[in-house]
């Protein structure tokens, strides 16, 4: 699925979303950026509570579909600008990581 | 040897909030270059993880980076503490970084072991209080 029919099928709420149309496939959950780098696969959704600029920059190099920020947790309005000039979706929801994952496990 | 396409990165020892500057503007260029995907993606994760450690761990350095056709080579110079024990740095988990550091994400101790991974070869040349010399070379195959 794409990240906007995942955003959709779920109700997310998008922080960021400059590509919709990438290909979500398969998932990580971690807030320690070097596992994340180390085990996250390109395309895949990353779950975390991690939200500053690193976020933004791991995203971006390790290619993934899109960072789903759980918790409520949610990015500055300057990251959010950031997220969009570097093509990196960002949702997020208010479960937690655990919930997401096994939301989405079924799924993509 | 054959021609490369050289660049250099000075990497800002202060801000390690925003580091990551000299990875990404690496990959947009590997990017023009029209390098494969996964090549692109294994290059800019061992530069990031080497631009973290340079600002983190030893107040800033640089990158030096030359593509040539069948490989790129990336040189990580900087002048900080050194590294007393390669060996133990190199090991999964193995981490100085202090609670601040931590806090943005990074301090796993994942970082070299990341590098070593993703790149073909990955030689650390380091004296205690001197600086560190890493450099890192990922084979192109097409
Ligand atoms: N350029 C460097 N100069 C001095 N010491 C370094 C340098 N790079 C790494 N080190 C030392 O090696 C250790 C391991 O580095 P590594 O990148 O694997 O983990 P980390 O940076 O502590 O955490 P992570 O990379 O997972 O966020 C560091 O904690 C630090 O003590
Ligand atoms: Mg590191």
């Amino acid at each position: 699925m794409t990240v906007r029919e995942l955003q959709e099928t779920f109700g997310f709420g998008v922080v960021a979303m400059p590509q919709p149309d990438r290909t979500v496939s398969g998932g990580y959950v971690g807030d320690l950026l070097s596992w994340v780098m180390g085990r996250a696969q390109a395309d895949q959704v990353w779950i975390t509570i991690m939200s500053n600029v690193n976020t933004v920059a791991v995203a971006s190099l390790s290619d993934v579909s899109t960072v789903l920020l759980a918790e409520g947790v949610t990015l500055d309005e300057e990251l959010v600008r950031t997220a969009e000039e570097k093509s990196v979706n960002v949702l997020c929801s208010d479960l937690s990581a655990f919930r997401l994952a096994a939301l989405l496990g079924p799924a993509v | 040897m054959s021609e490369s396409l050289n660049f250099h990165y000075d990497v800002d020892g202060e801000n390690f909030v925003s580091a990551g500057q000299a990875s990404v503007e690496l990959k947009k260029m590997l990017r023009r270059l029209g390098l494969p995907p996964d090549t692109i993606r294994r290059l800019s994760i061992a530069m990031y993880e080497g631009e973290i450690n340079m600002v983190i761990h030893a107040g800033g350095g640089a990158a030096d980076v030359e593509v040539y056709e069948d490989k790129v080579v990336i040189r990580l110079v900087d002048h900080g503490p050194g590294i007393a024990d390669v060996e133990l740095a190199m090991q999964e988990g193995y981490s100085t970084a202090t609670d601040s550091v931590r806090s943005l994400g990074f301090g796993a101790g994942m970082g070299l072991p990341n590098m070593k991974r993703y790149t073909d070869e990955m030689s650390i040349d380091s004296v205690v209080g001197e600086g560190t010399t890493i450099t890192m070379t990922v084979y192109i195959n097409q």
